[in-house]
C-alpha cells in the first residue's frame, strides 16, 4: 500500500472480501417495474441486491424500494401458514391450518360454484403480474367476473391509447429518450416505469433537451423539469386542446403524416339522424374511403396510389355528404372556446404560457426535425430513403388517468401527438412491442357464464361496438363490477373498485365467493374505506350469512385485507418463487426490442407458504378445469407453475415465454415447447430480449419490416398497417346507439350519458365532483406516489418506513396562511363524503387550489406486524377515507360509480375538499380504526443488526 | 446541542474542583496557604472528589468507557485528548501536594512547587475543556473567544466560592479568599453577560443557503427531511430551546450563580463564625447550581450547522 | 492517526452530486444502507425497527428544499453524505485516533476498534455526516464504499460506490477530485461545482453541481405565439391545409 510519506500508516481494512458465495439473477418485485437484479447470497442469506447492468429495464440501477428488498424478504409481517378464520370477519382471529385443509376447503367451495353458476366466483387480482395465468384460469373456471387492478389504476390511459394509436403511454410505449428535444410530462410522479423514466430524464438532462412537467405539484420529476406548469387538477384536457387549437391555427401540423398514417383523411358520413351518421364512409370491401387529390375521386383509404385530402366536403356515391375526419376535428378545435385566452382561467395556466408551449412544441417538431439515415419500406410497399422524426415526446399517467375525464384527456394528448407527427417517429413517443396492435385490439370480452363450462374467451377485452357489451336481455350488466355495461362500456381492465360494493349489494346478483389476490381492498385500494370494511364484514340480518358469503385471499404479508378473509393462502416473497413476466401480460419490452423475463427462487421459504400460481394451478387441477387436466383427468402441470410456464401453449407455438422456444431452443416469439426453456432463462440472467431490426424501429404501425417481424413473433395476427385514429368510430357507434340506432341500445336512463361522453373526437368536461360548481369544497385533493414506497406494502420494511413513516397534508403557503394554518398544525379536511384530521405542512410548489399527500402511507393500527402505536397508524393517513366510491344520486336516485363514464376508471383525483384548522389539538390522525388481531406471525425484533454476520474482518498485520 | 447530563455535570463539577485546586495551589505557591491540615484534607478532598466525579461522569456518555484510556493518545491534535492527558496528569502533582500538606503538614518549598504545578495543570485542564468547545467551528455559539475566559473564570469562581466557604468553616478566611470570590463572580458575570450578548448579536456565517449552496437562488427552506423518523443527528444536535425559556433560565443562572453568591459573600464578610460559613456554603452551592444551569444553557442554546439541513435558517 | 496525513497523496476520491438531475428518489440512501449493512461498518443498526420510533444508522440521507418564492421558486433535492474533507476536524478532534483520513486517497474512516464513542467527531462535522450506532457504541460514517471500490473480487466496472452505481437518474459521479483531468474534475469545472459551507474551511472533496437556470423558452428568438397560417378572419384555413400536403 502506498503510504506517500505520511508518518502514520493507515489501518489495514478488509477491502477485498468476496461479496458473496453465490450470485443469482432474478427480477425485482418491490414494485411493478420489474428490473433485473443480482442477488448476492452469503452463508444462505442475502448479502446484497444490486441492479443487473445487462437488463433492458434498469441497466444496472436499482431504486430505493428495490434496494430495500432484504428487509421485505425478511419482514416479520410475512404470513407463515394457511389461515382459517375463527373469529368474526374483520376480527383478525385466525387459526393456522395445513395446506391440505386449505386446498380442500377452496376446492369444496369453488367446485360447488362451478357446477351451479361459475359467475358466483369473482376472482380479482391487484398487483398481479401473472394475469396471463389468472385470466386464463378464470376463463377455464367459467366466470366472467375476473379483473386485475387496471380499472382503478390506468385503464383510461390504456383504453384511450389502444382505441386511438394502438398502443399507449403507461407500459406500452416510451419517449425516445435518445433523441427527443422537447419532453412534455403530464401528471406523473413515478409511474410503473420507475427506473426507466429516471434513466431517461438523466439522458435528457445530459443532452440538454427541455423538460416540461405539467403537474399541480412540484416534487420529484417536476422539480428537475426546465419548466413546471402547476395546472389545476382535471383541466389538462383543456390545456391540450388549447395547444391543438394553437398548432392548427398556425398550420404547424404534419399534414403528410396525418394523411398517410391516421384516419384524418377518412370520409365521415354527414347524415344527421341516420343510423350511420358520423361513421366512416366505406367501400364494398369495408375499407374506409378518402378523397384522392390526384385523381379527384373517392378511393379506398388503403389505395397506395392515393393522395388523400384532409379537407373538403365530398359527395358519396349514394349522394350523401361526407367530410374528412380532419376537417371535423379542425373545425371543432379552431373554435375560439379552445383558444389559450379562453382556457387560461379554468386551467390556471396563463394564456401566454400556453401560447409559448405551442410555439416550443412546434419549433421542436418542425424546426428541429430529425432525419435518420435509415431507409425503410412502408406497409404499402413505398420505399423511404430516410426516417423523418418529430422530436417532441409526451408521457402521461395517473394525473390524467385518475379523473372522470381522463379517457378523453388522454385521447386529446394522442391527438396532439398525431398532429405533430410525433407517434413512433424518431424523437417522439415510441411503441414497445407487442404494440402497436390493431385498433381496437381484436380480443373482445367473453360472456355470459354457463354452469360447468369454461368461458368462450377471455373475460377482459375490447368492445368494438355496443353489440360487444356484456349485458343481458334487459340491458343489465352481466358482470358483478358492471364492466362492459352501459355504465362503463370500454372497461378494458374491469372495475376492481366496484366489486366489494356490488357483491355486498348483491347487485346485479349475489356472488358466493370473492377470491382476491394481492390487493389490499379493505384499505388503500378502496375508496370509501370505512364503509368498505363494513361491507366486507356485514351479515345478512335474516340468514346470518355474510353478505359476501365467502372471501378467499392470497397475500404474502399481514396486510389490512387479511382480517377480512375466511381463508388465507399465504404466498411466498418475490425471492422464493418462479414468476413469469410475459408478453401475453404486461410486457417489459422497450422501443428497440421485445423482452420478457422470469423470477426464479433465490431462497427456499422458511415458512409453510406456497407460490400463489402453484396454488392456482393445483386448484385448477383439483377442480378438473379444462386445460389444467389431461384427457384422463390427471394434472396437466404436475410441476405446477414452472411446468406451466414451459409447457403451456395459448395457441400452437405461443406460450408464456417468447425466448428460447422450439425443441432446440433457437426459436423466438413462436415455436414449439422447449423443455429446457427455464434453464435457458436462468443461464441468461432470467430475461430474454430480441432486438427489433434496425429499419423496423420507427413508424411501426406502417413499417413493413416491423409488421412482418411482429407477425413472425406472434404479436399481431396479420401484418396489416395500423391506422391511427384521430376520430374514433367506435365511440360514435356508442353515441349512435344512445341516439336510438342499432340493435344494442342503452336503457333510457343511461342514454343521455352515453350520448354525451361517447364523442368521436376528444372532449373536455369538468370532473364530476366539481361539475356542480359547489363552492363548499374549493380545493382539489390528490395523492402522489413516493419514490421510496410502494403502496401499502413498503411500511413493513424496516428501512423504507424510516423514510416515509407518516405523511402530512401539503398546502400552498398562501392558502395555508389564508386559513391561519402553520406547519405542524392539525387540520380537518372535509369532502362531500367524509372528514379526516391530519397534520399540515406548507409549501410553495403546489397549485394554490390543491392540497395533496403521499399515497398509502397511513396504516391501520396493528396491521403489518407494526407496533399498534407506530407512526403509520398514529399520524399517517389515507385520503381514501374522503373519497366516495359512488357519485351523488342523480334523478331517480341512481348512483353511478365515481369513475370515468367511458372506461369506468376510478376517479381518485376528482376529490374536492375544504380545509379548516382542527378545533381541538390532537395527537392522532382521524379516522382511527381499532386494531384487529394479528394473525400468527414472527415476533418483531426490537433491534435489527442485519448484516452483522457479514462484516469482513481485517487481517491483522 | 442536546444538553447531555453527564457532560454538564462533568464540566460543572470538575470545573469547580479544578478551580478549588488551582486556588489552593496558587496560595501554596505564593506562600499564603493556611497550614491547617484538616482544612487541607477537606478542601483537597473536595477538589479532587469533584474532579473525579466529573471525570467519571464524563465517561458515562461514552459508547465504550472501557476504552477511555485510548483517549490519551491523540494529544497532538485533539483538545479532548489533551484534556484527558492533563486532567489525569493533574492527579500526580495534586496528590503529592496533598501528601505534603495533609500527611507532612508542609506547604512550602518543594510542596509549594507541587501546589503551583497542580494549579497550572488545573487551569490547563479547564482550558482544554474550553478549547474542545471553542474549536468546534460548526457551532458558532461555541466557536468564539468568549468561551475560554468563561470556562476559566467560572471554574475560578466556583472554586473560589468553595474555597471561601471552607476557609470560613475552618476559620482561616482571609481577604484574599473573599476578594477572589467577589472578583471572580464579578468577572464571571461580566464574561457570561458578554458571552450572551455576543451570541445574541452575532450569527454564524453559515446559513441554509451556504449549507446547501443554494443561497444564490433564494431563501432556502426545508420541504422534506430525509426521514420522518428521528435520527442520531437530530437527537444529538437538533436540540432547540424556546427563547422565552432560555431567558428565564438565564435569569435563574444569573441570580443563583452570580448575584446571590455575590451578596452572600459580602454578607459573609459582615458575619462571622457559623453564620459566615453558612453564607459561604450557600454562596458556593448556589453558584455551582447556577453554573449547572448556565452549562445546560451553553448546550441548549448552541446551534449546530447540521440543523441547517433540517429546517434552521441560521446556525 | 488523528493528525492529518502530513503529505497527503494527490489522490482525493470523492463524489460529485448533480442537483440539477437529482429527483430525490432515495435510491442512493437505501442502496448505501444495503451495501454497508454487510460491509466493513456493518451492521447499520436499526433500533425499534417496527415500532413507534425507528432509529437507524444511515450514511446518506436525501433532503428536499424549496428555494425562493413564487414563480422563481424551485424544489431541489439534496443528498447528503460525508464529503471526505481535506481539512476534516472530525479527524483532528478525535481523542483516540479512531477517526482518520487515509493518506492514500483521502477517504475519511472510523476505526471502530479504537472508537470510544465520545461523539466529538460528530460535533466537529458541520455536515452531519457522522452517525452514531447506539447499539455498537461507536461512530460510523460513509466509507466511500472502500470495501467496494477496491474490491478485487468484483468486476472492475462494479468498483464504484453503491450510491453511484444505483442512482437511477445518474446524478452521482465518483472519481479522483485531486486530478484536474479526471472526468469528475472536468464536470466540476464545466458545471461550476461548489463546496458546501466553504466558510468553515473544511475543504470538502465532494462537490455539488448547482441546479441549472430554468429555461422558460427553447430558443432565445422564439416568438411569443405562433403566427396564424392564414390571415385572421379570412376563414381559409381548411382550404389552405391541403397545400401543406406534399405530392
Ligand atoms: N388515494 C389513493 N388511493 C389509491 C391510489 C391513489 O393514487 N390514491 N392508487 C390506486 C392504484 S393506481 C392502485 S394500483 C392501488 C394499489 O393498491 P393495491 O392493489 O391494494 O396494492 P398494494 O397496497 O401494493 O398491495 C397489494 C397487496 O399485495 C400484497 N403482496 C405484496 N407482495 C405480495 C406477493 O408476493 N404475493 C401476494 N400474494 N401478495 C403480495 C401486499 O401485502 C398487499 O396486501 O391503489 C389505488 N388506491
Ligand atoms: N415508488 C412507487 N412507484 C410506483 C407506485 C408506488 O406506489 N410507488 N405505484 C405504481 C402504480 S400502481 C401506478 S398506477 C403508477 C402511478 O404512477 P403515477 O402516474 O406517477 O401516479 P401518481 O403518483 O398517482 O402521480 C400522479 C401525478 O399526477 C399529478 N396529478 C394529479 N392530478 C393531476 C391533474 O389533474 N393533472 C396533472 N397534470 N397532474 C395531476 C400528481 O401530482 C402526481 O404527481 O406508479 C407505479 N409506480
Ligand atoms: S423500480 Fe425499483 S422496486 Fe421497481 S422493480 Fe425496479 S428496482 Fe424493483
Ligand atoms: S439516487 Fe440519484 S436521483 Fe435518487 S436521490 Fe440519490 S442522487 Fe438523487
Ligand atoms: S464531511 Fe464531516 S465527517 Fe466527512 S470528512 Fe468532512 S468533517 Fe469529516
Ligand atoms: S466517537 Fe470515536 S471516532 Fe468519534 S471522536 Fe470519539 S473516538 Fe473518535
Ligand atoms: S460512498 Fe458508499 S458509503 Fe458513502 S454514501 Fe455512497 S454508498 Fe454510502
Ligand atoms: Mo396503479
Amino acid at each position: 500500500m502506498p503510504d506517500s510519506g505520511s508518518q502514520q500508516r493507515d489501518p489495514e481494512i478488509a477491502k477485498s472480501v468476496p461479496v458473496s458465495d453465490e450470485v443469482k439473477y432474478t427480477t425485482c418485485y418491490m414494485c411493478a417495474c420489474r428490473c433485473g437484479i443480482k442477488v448476492h447470497l452469503k452463508d444462505g442469506s442475502i448479502r446484497y441486491i444490486e441492479g443487473n447492468r445487462d437488463h433492458p429495464v434498469n441497466r444496472g440501477v436499482l431504486c430505493a424500494k428495490g434496494s430495500a428488498g432484504i428487509m421485505q424478504h425478511y419482514s416479520p409481517a410475512r404470513l407463515r401458514k394457511p389461515l382459517k378464520r375463527v373469529g368474526p370477519r374483520g376480527s383478525g382471529e385466525f387459526q393456522e391450518i395445513e395446506w391440505e385443509e386449505a386446498l380442500a376447503t377452496a376446492v369444496e367451495w369453488l367446485g360447488a360454484i362451478r357446477a351451479r353458476d361459475p359467475k358466483e366466483l369473482a376472482l380479482f387480482t391487484g398487483r398481479d403480474q401473472s394475469q396471463a395465468l389468472t385470466g386464463w384460469w378464470a376463463t377455464q373456471f367459467g366466470t366472467l367476473n375476473y379483473a386485475a387492478h387496471g380499472g382503478f389504476c390506468s385503464v383510461n390511459m390504456a383504453a384511450a391509447g389502444l382505441y386511438t394509436i394502438g398502443g399507449s403511454f403507461w407500459e406500452f410505449g416510451e419517449p425516445d429518450w435518445e433523441r427527443t428535444k422537447y419532453f412534455l410530462l403530464f401528471g406523473v410522479a413515478e409511474d410503473h416505469d420507475s427506473n426507466p423514466i429516471k434513466l431517461g430524464l438523466g439522458k435528457l438532462k445530459g443532452r440538454g433537451a427541455k423538460i416540461v412537467s405539467i403537474n399541480p405539484v412540484r416534487t420529484g420529476y417536476s422539480a428537475i423539469a426546465d419548466e413546471w406548469i402547476g395546472i389545476r387538477p382535471g383541466t389538462d384536457g383543456l390545456l391540450v386542446l388549447a395547444l391543438v387549437h394553437e398548432i392548427l391555427r398556425a398550420g404547424k401540423i404534419d399534414a403528410d403524416y396525418l394523411a398517410a398514417y391516421t384516419n384524418a383523411p377518412w370520409l365521415v358520413i354527414d347524415a344527421e339522424g341516420a343510423a350511420d351518421h358520423g361513421l366512416f364512409a366505406r367501400g364494398a370491401d369495408g375499407a374506409a374511403l378518402v378523397w384522392d387529390r390526384k385523381r379527384a375521386a373517392i378511393v379506398s383509404a388503403s389505395d397506395a396510389e392515393a393522395l388523400p385530402a384532409l379537407t373538403g366536403e365530398r359527395r358519396l356515391p349514394d349522394g350523401r355528404r361526407a367530410v374528412p375526419a380532419f376537417e371535423l376535428m379542425a373545425r371543432r378545435y379552431l373554435d375560439p372556446r379552445f383558444a389559450p385566452d379562453a382556457v387560461a382561467a379554468e386551467t390556471g395556466v396563463p394564456a401566454s404560457t400556453i401560447k409559448r408551449l405551442a410555439v416550443e412544441a412546434a419549433h421542436a417538431a418542425f424546426n428541429e426535425a430529425i432525419v435518420l439515415d435509415q431507409p425503410w419500406t412502408d406497409a404499402h410497399g413505398r420505399r423511404h430513403a430516410t426516417m423523418l422524426g418529430r422530436p417532441v415526446a409526451m408521457h402521461a399517467m395517473r394525473g390524467i388517468s385518475a379523473h372522470s375525464n381522463g379517457f378523453h384527456t388522454c385521447r386529446a394528448l394522442h391527438l396532439l401527438q398525431m398532429l405533430l407527427g410525433a407517434v413512433d417517429t424518431p424523437g417522439s413517443f415510441r411503441y414497445e412491442p407487442p404494440y402497436p396492435r390493431p385498433i381496437p385490439p381484436a380480443i373482445k370480452p367473453a360472456g355470459p357464464a354457463e354452469a360447468g363450462k369454461p368461458l368462450a374467451g377471455s373475460p377482459l377485452g375490447f368492445p368494438h361496438g355496443p353489440e360487444d357489451l356484456l349485458v343481458d336481455a334487459a340491458r343489465k350488466p352481466l358482470r358483478i363490477d358492471r364492466a362492459y355495461s352501459w355504465e362503463a362500456p370500454l372497461a378494458a381492465h374491469g372495475l376492481l373498485h366496484l366489486v366489494v360494493r356490488n357483491a355486498w349489494k348483491r347487485d346485479p346478483y349475489r356472488i358466493d365467493t370473492l377470491f382476491l389476490y394481492m390487493a389490499n381492498m379493505s384499505w388503500n385500494s378502496a375508496m370509501n374505506t370505512a364503509e368498505t370494511m363494513q361491507m366486507l364484514a356485514e351479515r345478512d340480518e335474516a340468514s346470518g350469512e355474510y353478505r359476501i358469503p365467502r372471501i378467499i385471499y392470497s397475500d404474502a404479508y399481514a396486510s389490512e385485507m387479511v382480517a377480512y378473509a375466511d381463508l388465507v393462502l399465504p404466498d411466498t416473497t418475490y425471492l422464493e418463487r418462479y414468476d413469469c413476466i410475459s408478453l401475453l401480460d404486461r410486457p417489459i419490452s422497450d422501443s428497440d426490442g421485445a423482452a420478457d423475463a422470469i423470477r426464479q427462487p433465490v431462497l427456499k421459504p422458511d415458512r409453510d407458504v406456497r407460490p400463489f400460481q402453484d396454488v392456482l394451478i393445483e386448484l385448477g387441477a383439483r377442480l378438473k378445469l379444462p386445460g389444467f387436466v389431461d384427457a384422463e383427468g390427471k394434472p396437466k402441470y404436475p410441476g405446477l407453475y414452472p411446468d406451466y410456464i414451459v409447457n403451456h401453449e395459448r395457441r400452437p407455438g405461443m406460450g408464456p415465454l417468447a425466448g428460447w422456444r422450439g425443441s432446440d431452443g433457437t426459436a423466438e416469439g413462436l415455436g414449439a415447447v422447449n423443455p429446457q426453456q427455464l434453464e435457458r432463462y436462468v443461464e441468461h440472467q432470467c430475461f430474454w430480449r430480441a432486438e427489433i431490426p434496425e429499419e423496423a424501429r420507427f413508424y411501426k404501425f406502417a413499417n413493413r419490416a416491423y409488421l412482418d417481424w411482429a407477425k413472425a413473433m406472434g404479436f399481431i395476427d396479420r401484418a396489416d398497417p395500423i391506422v391511427l385514429q384521430i376520430y374514433s368510430e367506435t365511440l360514435q357507434k356508442f353515441r349512435l346507439a344512445a341516439q336510438g340506432h342499432g340493435a344494442a341500445q342503452p336503457p333510457p336512463e343511461h342514454r343521455e350519458r352515453v350520448a354525451a361522453y361517447f364523442d368521436p373526437l376528444p372532449i373536455w368536461y369538468r370532473p364530476f365532483e366539481e361539475s356542480d360548481g359547489s363552492a363548499d369544497y374549493p380545493l382539489h385533493a390528490i395523492t402522489q406516489r413516493p419514490a421510496a414506497m410502494y403502496h401499502s406494502w413498503g411500511s413493513q420494511n424496516a428501512w423504507l418506513r424510516q423514510i416515509h413513516g407518516e405523511n402530512a397534508l401539503y398546502i400552498h403557503r398562501a392558502t395555508a396562511a389564508a386559513h391561519e394554518i402553520a406547519d405542524g398544525d392539525w387540520v380537518s379536511v372535509v369532502s362531500r363524503h367524509g372528514r379526516i384530521v391530519v397534520r399540515a405542512k406548507t409549501m410553495e410548489g403546489v397549485n394554490p387550489d390543491t392540497v395533496w399527500t403521499w399515497n398509502a402511507i397511513g396504516k391501520r393500527s396493528g396491521a403489518w406486524n407494526l407496533d399498534p402505536k407506530a407512526a403509520e397508524s398514529q399520524r399517517g393517513f389515507l385520503v381514501n377515507h374522503l373519497i366516495s366510491d359512488l357519485l351523488p344520486p342523480r334523478e331517480g336516485g341512481y348512483r353511478y360509480a365515481n369513475a370515468d363514464p367511458v372506461t369506468g376508471q376510478a376517479a381518485w383525483y376528482d376529490l374536492r375538499v375544504r380545509i379548516e384548522k382542527a378545533p381541538a389539538p390532537t395527537q392522532v390522525s382521524e379516522p382511527h380504526f381499532a386494531a384487529a388481531a394479528s394473525p400468527p406471525l414472527a415476533a418483531r425484533p426490537s433491534i435489527l443488526r442485519y448484516g452483522a454476520k457479514f462484516r469482513p474482518q481485517a487481517k491483522k498485520t | 446541542m442536546h444538553p447531555a447530563f453527564s457532560v454538564i455535570v462533568f464540566t460543572t463539577s470538575s470545573g469547580a474542583g479544578y478551580g478549588l485546586l488551582a486556588w489552593l495551589g496558587i496560595l501554596a505557591a505564593i506562600g499564603r496557604l493556611p497550614g491547617d491540615r484538616f482544612f487541607g484534607a477537606v478542601s483537597l478532598a473536595l477538589a479532587l472528589g469533584a474532579i473525579t466525579v466529573g471525570l467519571l461522569s464524563s465517561t458515562f456518555h461514552l459508547g465504550h468507557p472501557e476504552r477511555a484510556w485510548r483517549a490519551f493518545s491523540q494529544w497532538r491534535s485533539s483538545w479532548l485528548s489533551r484534556e484527558g492527558v492533563v486532567s489525569v496528569a493533574t492527579y500526580l502533582p495534586a496528590l503529592l501536594f496533598a501528601f505534603g500538606w495533609i500527611a507532612l503538614g508542609e506547604t512550602d518549598g518543594v510542596w509549594a512547587v507541587f501546589g503551583g504545578v497542580s494549579a497550572f495543570c488545573a487551569v490547563a485542564t479547564v482550558a482544554c475543556t474550553a478549547m474542545i468547545y471553542q474549536s468546534l467551528k460548526p457551532i458558532q455559539r461555541w466557536s468564539n473567544a468568549w468561551v475560554l475566559p468563561n470556562y476559566l473564570t467560572l471554574a475560578a469562581m466556583t472554586g473560589a466560592l468553595w474555597l471561601a466557604a471552607l476557609a470560613s468553616l475552618f476559620t482561616v478566611s482571609s481577604l484574599f479568599t473573599t476578594i477572589a470570590a467577589l472578583a471572580t463572580i464579578a468577572l464571571g458575570a461580566a464574561l457570561k453577560l458578554g458571552y450572551w450578548h455576543h451570541i445574541d448579536n452575532s450569527s454564524s456565517a453559515s446559513t441554509a443557503g451556504t449549507a446547501t449552496g443554494l443561497g444564490p437562488l433564494g431563501e432556502v427552506r426545508l420541504f422534506e427531511a430525509p426521514h420522518t423518523s428521528e435520527n442520531y443527528l437530530m437527537k444529538e444536535m437538533g436540540y432547540r430551546i424556546a427563547r422565552k425559556h432560555a431567558a428565564k433560565l438565564r435569569t435563574i443562572s444569573l441570580v443563583a450563580g452570580f448575584a446571590l453568591p455575590f451578596v452572600l459573600s459580602l454578607a459573609a464578610l459582615a458575619f462571622s463564625g457559623s453564620l459566615a460559613a453558612g453564607a459561604g456554603f450557600a454562596a458556593a452551592l448556589l453558584s455551582t447550581a447556577g453554573v449547572l444551569v448556565e452549562r445546560w444553557l451553553f448546550f441548549a442554546e448552541a446551534k449546530h450547522t447540521v440543523t441547517l439541513f433540517y429546517g434552521a435558517a441560521r446556525a | 492517526m488523528t493528525s492529518l496525513p502530513s503529505s497527503p497523496a494527490p489522490k482525493r476520491l470523492g463524489l460529485v452530486i448533480d442537483l440539477d438531475i437529482c429527483v430525490g428518489c432515495h435510491a442512493c440512501a437505501v442502496n448505501c444502507k444495503e451495501w454497508n449493512s454487510g460491509g466493513i461498518a456493518a451492521p447499520l443498526t436499526d433500533l425499534d425497527p417496527y415500532g413507534p420510533e425507528p432509529l437507524g444508522v444511515w450514511f446518506n440521507r436525501v433532503h428536499t428544499f424549496e428555494v425562493g418564492e413564487g414563480a422563481a421558486s424551485r424544489t431541489v433535492h439534496f443528498p447528503r453524505s460525508c464529503l471526505h474533507c481535506a481539512e476534516p476536524a472530525c479527524v483532528t478532534v478525535c481523542p483516540t485516533g479512531a477517526s482518520y483520513k487515509r493518506a492514500e486517497d483521502g477517504i475519511v474512516l472510523v476505526n471502530e476498534e479504537l472508537c470510544i464513542g465520545c461523539k466529538l467527531c460528530s460535533w466537529a462535522c458541520p455536515y452531519g455526516a457522522r452517525e452514531y450506532d447506539y447499539d455498537a457504541g461507536v461512530m460510523k460514517k460513509c466509507t466511500l464504499c472502500v470495501d467496494k471500490i477496491y474490491n478485487e473480487t468484483l468486476d472492475e466496472i462494479d468498483r464504484v460506490p453503491a450510491c453511484v452505481a444505483t442512482c437511477p437518474a445518474t446524478a452521482r459521479h465518483f472519481g479522483d477530485l485531486g486530478d484536474p483531468n479526471s472526468e469528475v474534475s472536468k464536470l466540476v469545472a464545466s458545471r461550476g461545482g461548489y463546496d458546501l459551507m466553504p466558510e468553515l474551511g473544511y475543504a470538502p472533496t465532494n462537490k455539488y453541481l448547482p441546479p441549472r437556470a430554468r429555461r422558460a423558452s427553447l430558443e432565445k428568438d422564439t416568438p411569443a405565439e405562433l403566427a396564424p397560417a392564414v390571415p385572421a378572419g379570412s376563414g381559409g384555413f381548411l382550404a389552405w391545409v391541403d397545400r401543406l400536403l406534399s405530392g
